[in-house]
């Protein structure tokens, strides 16, 4: 039956206020680890709208939800634990709390979301926030476990000393939502916090209002076009070199820190007016922690410390974390294989099967191979990032996120990181697509760029059917101590520790200049442990993969268009007439069956090969040769690896049509191993030997053929710059080793023939 | 000069004074590593560094480098 049901929200709509009209905002704001997103999503079911601040990767985060028939948005803004932007994050805050950020709205409310088992620190954000001018309502998260560790919260008195309705919350059990959306509907009718804040010395107080004055002073004022609202006056006053000195000193064109240091200096000649703000926020905190909460008098022992003296322990923590990560590396590299291999040949059927409804030409070509095979090739990518996504959403929202930074870090330090780079390094051994995009648990842009610049560097599961082509066809099969150990193996092994060999001092180089600035403080909360919810695990692993496939998809989307043009023009209709007619000559011939099927196969590899030569990439090959010939190359490979572009796999197809083989090959086939062992240079030497098998290999090893890693360093870089920067270093460096390995071995006499 | 870097796991005392500036000095009183508060050494990670810390009711990690900064009096 029909369900007339459904015209009933708009009578509800029709039935409202007018006052209703306007969309309220209302910003989200919490120390990270509050369990700010998993209110967010009680708050406003699972349509949200996500996206990217312009020009930096911030996630934009917007939720609609009804506040009693009113309309809001809701915008979840990065965790943070003070206004004292230092970080794009911190800034992204700072500009959307002020309403200084391009394309938002000013927000209406603040909802601060703190944490009931840690008021401490967590009302040192809400002591900033009070003082922004706008309505507050605090939400009082994670009440239920304050309550387990006997901590008795007098809401009513807290709201009376904060100046903002405090509501209890259960954000995982949506246990106070409703009453926090009415208060949030009363807040956004009512006044701002005013009075009973912080004391701050009274030079303080009155440097920053005579700055305020002078920075609103008529003619200032002009100048700038803005206002200066308080709050960025005390942060212009207090952080010394911080944001907001920064951006305003641009808005102004200099001239403003004389100024400040000439108000800095009046507070106090050489103290500090952070450790001014620290101690007056803290002593407030005191006083009001003091009046409204009640806790034990000897702390507990939580669940939580008892797991962390086994998880982060000398010995078993490092065990532990060593077996997870072995589970994880396991998972995205060994369990993502099926599926991958699955979506390969599903899409090379439906490329097939689109492919016969076509006619043969140009068209048919770029729905085979650009649009299906650039499909495919993007596919191919999600199930390793959807795994390892998952995984790192649940060691994320347990808490074990932090650990493995705090057991890492020293390792890591050493090459200027911090121990947040080792899951994204780790993974990129997999593939550096899913590693990348999980360098955005790395809280420091720095430390975030150079992990992403060289997470390529590891040598991913792209590589390993070109190392064992070239391994097996041209390493020989030399065993060491008794059989136990290979040298195909060692070699193998070598070229994994090639490439974090490689990637220690190219980290430690970009540091020193390209991301160079000061030390970031590793200054990392270790929150308490929680079971994982599936809300959050599941949105994050959802968004993530979305994500991937909408918008790295239309690159390396067109990437693949791009080179299958490159490989196809200029189609030349000679060389098809020429073939067409031998082919006809083949049919009307006097072979039959499985001979003259193997014939005509053999001419169509052929003209596949003769095809590519002529193409674009196949010009290409023949003026990199004398670039490539220092490695030991000829022009058909410095073909083969130039046309792998998209992705280095693709290779050893390359390597098969060049060599006259047709592309139907694999990295085990036999037959093209024997092809490459008879390829010669034109006087009659042979072509592959071990030197120049060798100097492919760590070509392979080192440089970055990915089409689709370049297009997610776009993605997560927002810029150009940095995907030209890693193809043009990577490539420097695989030109470079390859160099050095091929002259050291020709010099040292493996140029012989290869075994 | 007793600094927090210096304690053994399960050792704590009162910060009586930061060093340093900048970024770090703002962050840690931010974290509430203030003049005053008491602070603990939970334990130390497997490779020597960072330490964690109790502070304020919360654990806290931070490099030797920077506990290095804090000063304590027992």
């Amino acid at each position: 039956m029909w369900n007339w049901n459904c015209d009933g929200p708009m009578r509800v709509n029709d039935q409202e206020p007018e006052d209703k009209q306007r969309t309220l905002a209302i910003a989200v704001v919490g120390n990270p680890n509050v369990g700010k997103t998993t209110l967010f999503n009680a708050l406003t079911g699972l349509a949200h709208v996500t996206g990217n601040y312009p020009g930096v990767t911030v996630e934009r985060k917007v939720g609609a939800l009804q506040l009693n028939g009113t309309a809001a948005d809701l915008v979840d803004l990065p965790g943070t634990y003070s206004l004292a932007a230092r970080s794009p994050d911190e800034m992204i805050v700072v500009d959307v709390l002020l309403g200084q950020q391009e394309g938002e709205t000013p927000v209406d409310a603040v909802l601060a979301v703190v944490d009931a088992t840690n008021l401490d620190r967590n009302l040192y954000l809400v002591s900033q926030l009070r003082e922004l001018g706008k309505p507050l309502v605090v939400a009082l998260n994670m009440i239920d476990l304050a309550r387990r560790r006997g901590i008795a919260i007098d809401v009513s008195r807290l709201s009376k000393d904060l100046g903002a309705q405090v509501v209890p919350v259960c954000a995982y059990k949506r246990e106070g939502v409703e009453e926090l959306k009415r208060e949030l509907l009363r807040a956004t009718r009512g006044p701002a916090p005013s009075g009973g804040g912080p004391d701050y010395p009274p030079a303080l107080v009155a440097e920053a209002g005579a700055l305020e004055t002078t920075l609103n002073a008529q003619d200032a004022r002009r100048k700038l076009g803005r206002e200066v609202p308080f709050l960025e006056v005390f942060r212009l006053l207090i952080d010394r070199d911080g944001y907001a000195e920064h951006r305003l000193e641009e808005e102004m064109n200099g001239g403003l820190r004389p100024l400040l240091d000439e108000h800095r200096e009046r507070v106090t000649p050489n103290g500090s007016l952070a450790a001014i703000e620290a101690r007056s926020r803290y002593a407030w905190i005191r006083n009001v922690v003091a009046a409204g909460v009640r806790k034990p008098a000897t702390p507990v022992t939580t669940v939580s410390d008892r797991l962390d003296s086994v998880l982060t322990h000398r010995v078993f923590g490092t065990f532990i974390f060593a077996g997870i990560m072995a589970t994880v590396f396991q998972a995205i590299f060994a369990w993502a294989s099926p599926l991958m291999d699955g979506i390969d040949t599903a899409c090379g059927a439906m490329g097939e099967w689109a492919g016969g409804l076509l006619p043969e030409g140009p068209l048919q070509s770029l729905v085979v191979d650009g649009v299906f095979g650039g499909v495919g090739s993007v596919l191919v990518f999600l199930p390793q990032i959807l795994i390892l996504m998952l995984f790192i959403a649940l060691l994320e929202d347990c808490g074990y996120m932090a650990r493995a930074a705090f057991l890492m870090d020293r390792l890591l330090s050493r090459c200027g990181l911090s121990g947040q780079s080792f899951i994204p390094m780790l993974s990129s051994f997999a593939c550096a697509i899913p590693g990348i995009m999980a360098t955005r648990t790395i809280s420091n842009r720095r430390d975030r760029f150079t992990t992403i610049l060289v997470a390529p560097l590891m040598s991913c599961s792209a590589r390993l059917p070109v190392y064992t082509l070239l391994i097996t066809a041209f390493i020989p099969e030399t065993h060491y101590l008794g059989g136990l150990v290979g040298l195909r193996g060692l070699t193998l092994l070598a070229l994994y520790a090639l490439g974090i060999l490689v990637a220690v001092p190219v980290a430690w180089l970009l540091k020193k200049t390209l991301l160079r600035g000061e030390t970031p403080p590793f200054l990392l909360e270790l929150p308490s442990y929680k079971l994982p919810q599936w809300r959050t695990v599941g949105r994050k692993v959802y968004v993530q993969g979305l994500e991937f496939l909408r918008r790295a998809g239309t690159i390396i989307f067109a990437i693949a268009v791009l080179v299958w043009a490159l490989a196809y023009f200029p189609h030349s209709d000679a060389i098809t007439e020429d073939y067409a007619a031998q082919r006809a000559a083949i049919e009307s011939g006097q072979l039959t069956g499985e001979e003259r099927d193997s014939a005509l196969e053999e001419l169509n590899r052929k003209e596949n090969g003769e095809h590519l030569q002529n193409s674009l990439f196949g010009r290409m090959g023949h003026w990199v040769e004398p670039v490539v010939r220092p490695l030991g190359w000829d022009w058909r490979i410095g073909m083969a690896a130039i046309a792998s572009f998209p992705a280095r796999e693709v290779v050893i197809a390359t390597l098969g049509t060049t060599f006259f083989l047709g592309s139907d090959v694999d990295e085990s086939s036999d037959s093209l191993k024997q092809v490459l062992h008879a390829a010669e240079w034109p006087d009659g030497r042979p072509l592959f030997t071990a030197p120049v098998a060798l100097s492919l290999i760590v070509f392979f090893a080192l440089c970055c053929q990915c089409g689709a890693t370049l297009a997610i360093i776009r993605r997560e870089t927002q810029s150009f710059r940095w995907p030209l920067f890693t193809f043009a270093y990577m490539t420097l460096l695989a030109y470079l080793g390859a160099f050095l390995v091929y002259q050291t071995t020709t010099l040292l006499g493996w140029g012989g023939p290869a075994a | 000069m007793l600094t927090l870097s210096s304690l053994k796991p399960g050792e704590g005392g009162v910060v009586s004074a930061l060093h340093g500036g900048g970024a770090v000095h703002q962050r840690l009183q931010e974290m509430g590593v203030i003049e005053g508060a008491a602070v603990e050494v939970v334990r130390i990670a497997p490779f020597g560094d960072p330490i964690e810390i109790l502070v304020q009711g919360y654990h806290l990690s931070l490099r030797k480098a920077e506990a290095a900064l804090v000063e304590l009096e027992l």
